[in-house]
């Protein structure tokens, strides 16, 4: 378990790190947190010519808030998002997903940067960055691209970055008024990968959703946007219109079959978060099963 | 010799002043290792030592057709690459059998793969080179060519006809086979009132030590001896078996073992790899270093369970037992484990399966096929998790049919606390046991009848809770009966050295291993109590063949129970010595005398007169002022085993209180609590700590812990993420406590404590899901009981 002899540059600025992924392409990996990399690379599963730590660039880091829009630079720490007042006041979402990334070491070391960008469909800030609506901010030697995140995420480790960007930061719309938010996700054990989640952004009003994003993770190739959320804003919520909106769920999920669970057993525990999450926002304990 | 009152050698060595035994005291070893100051066999570096890489079977089963290690032998660093018919000219092949285990065959298995591979993991080829790194970069340029045949890895069509058979010599793939049929079984289910059959299944786990399995091989052609440091728990096993196929004498090899990180009886067996080790080491001439990684670990580090066991038990009318009878099957890989086999878990489900109860009538059958997938052999309490689950989910089962409450049953069943000694219906001697003392502690613990009420209450809410009990009995203290008898050369005996030093402090030798257990600590508190010297002045020294007394080592649950009574003996000895010199100098006699705080002191009213530091000055230093013809023995050497009994048995009773989330099949375990009976108690915390230890190796397996193999023998999570290991966040709060009734074996009076949590854990935690369950109809009979699991039972998926 070590990893094959690779060439390391660590890059001065984000300038010089693009400068090393043009010259080197797909032989480069970018190293931020290491929290997938190493393992991976200490397993061989891959054995990059060239590591570009990015750890040194200063640019990268940092949380602010810029009007309406909080920014949080790629190199930004899980245990820095969870401490920070700033992602507790605005996108309170993120700091109660983070509490669910992995374990204490792992949130030490491991960036916002790096998990969006290694995309794996089991991890949760993906899935928080759907829910939230942010804009994910990738440059290259071309220049700056500002990627929807519905539009970034696009199968398992597959993202819109290319091999010559480099993710810098991330954007994400403060906390409105009535917003309301839900974070759960089901792990065999505190801190392993989700075998289902849900992340969900909410303005609820008078007893109803006027606004809902549902962000579903670990039930398919990539966090899943739930268009069956439109069918619970500005309506009553019934039994049998939550039975609606399930269904319509089982319909958009294409989950798969692991050690953990099988497709069938995510499919049922998506719609269990469906429940629990609208119950809980709504305050409608008539709703959930455990408790009826 | 001066005579001593009778009164003296009758007074217990436990009761004697500044006693450490039943105390908590710190343990000797705890700065060392807190300070990162152990030395662990992967800290070794030696003057010219190379580090070897086994290139690994990715198939299951598969002829070796070529290897070619031209390329790697290329590369910069690598020393050598050498396969199995290449090692062959230095080492023997083995076969893993014991003669008391009649009709167990096995095949002769090597070191590294010769013509043929039979599991996924398998070495095929040792790539030697001077780091781990450059080692691992040439196994990547050795080609072999392999013909893959089928593989054998469903255990319940491993004897069908139209399955390959492993071993063409063997015949069949049937490794073992017994049967045991006592009492009148047919009459007894006849005429039961209710009779109730489920299937047990067992996962397939692993112990996942903390430190890898590890060894540093290093022949010393001069002297034409091996030193193998190495992690084990049985130094001189090793030394035997090493010697054996090393075509050496023992007395040429010499096995050290220092700090290990964890054992659970991984480190108990002897591996191929590790015999490649060693032959590589003789065959090049240098220092070699073994330390497999994680992966390796998985793949090689030996599995146990994965038994599926059908059951059966009736009951009269009143909740009288009167019959069990089982049917067990088991896949063990494609070898028995060597020395020790792997038909001895098999054979202790058949020993141990409703040996709490009083009922004689009982028939088992117990089968061991060979399988294309990893060795099975013998991992913390051995056999006992299966027999237990079996038998307290069998009585848990029928209970709930009849109406009638678990700890009902149980009161009515359990082998009443006078009726010792006496012998289970597999025939097991008890010298005395405590279940229904044991019982009632643990409701008192508990709070039972609350807790039923807490349950009723809650299900009101929709909130599903249950309770699990299971009782159970434990193998400790071993005697030749174990392994001695079948021919194997592994100690029942122990032995430990005292010797008083020059400045009055004590150097302890002792042949039993430590790994985390606190045999070190508990030997120094027997040794400072039965002396009268403060535990900061025994050394203890272990884990090495030039230097300690031979024996077996630390498995088993048998360190404090024989190796404690040998150093206890030891003592006893050493302290009549120190005595009668004292009372040459003092012009006393040594009745008169005692040793406390580390002095010769009048024994009536404890007056000091010599130190010891002063005695020693004399004897070492100034002999010629002693009186004539004394001539003093400051060292005592004593060993110990059991003889009257072959096993001192314990029991104990474990109890689970956890909440199934109907929806999702999650568990949350809430409250664990354990009784056991471990006679003497020498550390409390220490015992303790091994109690709790080994429930959440039980709750592991009962949960989490499952080596997956698909149909094609390939182990499919072998790492720390997708292998879940139990970890404290689901972890709940385990009360233990204890009854004691000592062994009249020894002096020392302990039995075994290791193995007892592990023992029980699991069976609570099924009966509590199940009792959980009540209301929806379900049982679950099957571990690790993961949501899939449960939501299955419950028809939501």
């Amino acid at each position: 378990m070590k990893a094959s002899a690779f060439a390391y540059a660590r890059a001065t600025s984000i300038g010089n790190a693009l400068g090393l992924l043009a010259a080197h392409g797909d032989k480069a990996k970018v190293l931020s947190g290491g929290q997938s990399l190493m393992p991976a690379m200490n397993l061989r599963l891959i054995s990059p010519e060239l590591i570009v730590d990015i750890g040194g660039i200063g640019e990268l880091r940092g949380i602010a808030l810029k009007g309406e829009v909080l920014s949080v630079g790629a190199l930004t720490r899980h245990a820095d998002l969870l401490k920070s007042p700033e992602i507790a006041a605005h996108s309170p979402l993120l700091t109660k997903a983070v509490a669910h990334v992995a374990h204490p070491a792992i949130r030490n070391r491991g960036t916002i940067g790096g998990s969006l960008a290694h995309a794996d469909p089991a991890s949760e800030l993906p899935a928080c960055m759907l829910a939230l609506g942010a804009i994910i901010i990738v440059r290259g030697q071309a220049g700056e691209r500002r990627i929807p995140a519905k539009d970034f995420f696009r199968g398992i480790y597959e993202t819109a970055l290319s091999a010559e960007e480099l993710l810098v930061a991330i954007e994400l719309p403060v906390t409105r008024k009535n917003a309301a938010y839900f974070f759960d996700e089901f792990a065999r054990r505190h801190g392993d990968y989700a075998i289902a989640g849900l992340a969900a952004d909410a303005v609820v009003k008078d007893g109803a959703f006027t606004n809902l994003h549902l962000a579903f993770f670990a039930v398919g190739d990539r966090p899943v946007l739930s268009s069956a959320a439109c069918r619970l804003i500005d309506a009553v919520i019934t039994p049998a219109l939550m039975a609606d909106a399930s269904a319509a769920l089982d319909e958009e999920l294409e989950p798969h079959d692991d050690q953990q669970a099988t497709a069938s057993m995510r499919r049922h525990l998506a719609k269990v978060l469906l429940v629990r999450c609208v119950s809980t926002l709504l305050g409608r304990a008539d709703l959930d099963a455990r408790v009826a | 010799m001066t005579t001593r009152p009778a009164h003296r050698d009758i007074l217990s060595v436990l009761d004697r002043p500044n006693s450490y035994i039943g105390k908590t005291v710190p343990r000797p070893n705890l700065d060392r290792l807190l300070q990162g100051r152990g030395l662990y066999v992967s800290d070794i570096e030696l003057p010219r030592m190379a580090h070897v890489v086994f290139l690994r079977s990715p198939h299951a089963h598969a002829m070796i057709m070529a290897i070619d290690g031209g390329a790697a032998k290329r590369l910069p660093g690598v020393i050598a690459v050498v396969t199995g018919k290449e090692l062959a000219a230095v080492i023997t092949p083995w076969v893993g059998v014991l003669s008391h285990l009649k009709g167990l065959k096995s095949a002769p298995q090597s070191a590294i793969a010769i013509d043929r591979v039979c599991w996924q993991g398998e070495a095929v080829a040792a790539v030697v080179a001077t780091s781990r790194a450059a080692a691992e970069d040439a196994a990547e340029h050795v080609t072999v060519e392999y013909r893959e045949l089928e593989a054998v890895t469903d255990m319940r069509t491993a004897l069908d006809p139209k399955t390959p058979v492993i071993h063409s010599a063997l015949g069949d793939n049937l490794a073992f086979e017994r049967t045991h049929d006592a009492g009148q079984v047919d009459r007894a289910f006849a005429q039961s009132d209710t009779v109730v059959e489920a299937e047990f299944v067992f996962g397939r786990h692993t112990g996942v030590t903390l430190e890898p399995r590890a060894v540093v091989a290093d022949w010393n052609a001069a002297e034409a001896r091996l030193t193998i440091y190495q992690g084990t728990q049985a130094p001189h096993m090793v030394q035997n078996i090493a010697a054996l196929h090393l075509g050496l004498q023992e007395q040429q090899v010499r096995v050290v073992c220092k700090d290990v990180g964890g054992s659970f009886g991984i480190k108990v067996h002897i591996y191929a790899d590790e015999m490649a080790t060693y032959a590589l080491s003789k065959l090049l001439r240098r220092p070699v270093k073994f330390v497999a990684d994680r992966i390796e670990s998985f793949n090689t580090d030996i599995h146990a369970r994965d038994h599926r066991c059908m059951g059966r038990i009736g009951v009269e009318r009143d909740g009288t037992i009167t019959a069990f009878e089982i049917d067990d099957l088991t896949g063990i890989g494609p070898y028995s484990m060597y020395p020790r086999t792997s038909a001895i878990e098999a054979n202790q489900v058949v020993n141990l399966v409703g040996s709490p109860y009083v009922t004689k009538n009982y028939r088992a059958r117990a089968r061991v096929v060979f399988q294309n997938k990893n060795l099975m052999c013998q991992y913390r309490a051995v056999g006992h998790p299966i027999a237990c689950s079996v038998t307290e989910g069998l009585v848990d089962l029928v209970a709930m049919k009849i109406g009638v409450d678990p700890v009902e049953i149980r009161r009515r069943n359990l082998i009443a606390d006078d009726a010792y000694p006496c012998a289970s219906p597999s025939g097991l001697r008890f010298e005395k046991l405590s279940h229904h003392a044991s019982l009632d502690k643990l409701l008192g613990m508990m709070d039972y009848q609350l807790l039923r009420a807490e349950q009723a209450e809650l299900r009101k809410k929709n909130i599903h809770r249950g309770i699990g009990i299971a009782s159970f009995v434990e193998v400790t203290n071993p005697s030749a009966a174990f392994y001695g008898v079948g021919g194997a050369r592994i100690s029942s005996q122990d032995g430990v050295a005292v010797r008083l030093d020059a400045q009055g402090s004590v150097i302890c030798q002792t042949s039993i291993t430590e790994q985390g257990q606190g045999s070190e600590s508990l030997t120094a508190q027997i040794v400072g109590s039965v002396l009268g010297v403060s535990m900061e002045r025994v050394r203890v020294i272990l884990g090495d063949t030039d230097n300690t007394p031979y024996g077996g080592g630390t498995w088993a649950s048998r360190g404090a129970g024989i190796g404690g009574e040998a150093a206890l003996q030891a003592a006893k000895s050493l302290r009549k010595n120190i005595l009668d010199v004292a009372a040459a100098i003092l012009q006393s006699t040594a009745a008169e005398l005692d040793i406390v705080s580390n002095s010769v002191v009048d024994a009536d009213d404890g007056t000091p007169r010599i130190e010891l530091k002063e005695l020693a000055r004399v004897v070492y230093f100034r002999p010629d002022t002693l009186p004539p013809g004394i001539q003093p023995e400051l060292m005592a050497t004593r060993h110990f085993v059991p003889r009257e009994y072959p096993f001192a048995f314990t029991n104990g009773v474990q109890a689970s209180w956890l909440e199934v989330d109907a929806e999702t099949g999650f568990i949350k375990l809430l409250r664990h609590w354990v009784v056991e009976d471990c006679g003497t108690i020498i550390n409390p915390q220490l015992v303790d700590e091994q109690i709790r230890g080994g429930v959440v190796q039980g709750l592991g397996a009962a949960l989490f812990e499952k080596c997956i193999y698909d149909e094609r023998g390939q182990l499919t999570n072998a790492n720390m993420a997708d292998y879940l290991v139990p970890m404290a966040a689901e972890m709940p709060d385990i009360d233990v406590g204890h009854v004691v009734s000592p062994t009249a074996e020894s002096e020392l009076g302990a039995k075994g404590a290791g193995e007892a949590g592990t023992a029980g854990a699991a069976a609570a935690v099924a009966n509590a899901v199940n009792d959980a369950l009540r209301p929806f109809g379900a049982i679950v009979t099957e571990i690790p009981l993961t949501p899939q699991v449960i939501l299955t039972a419950l028809a939501r998926i």
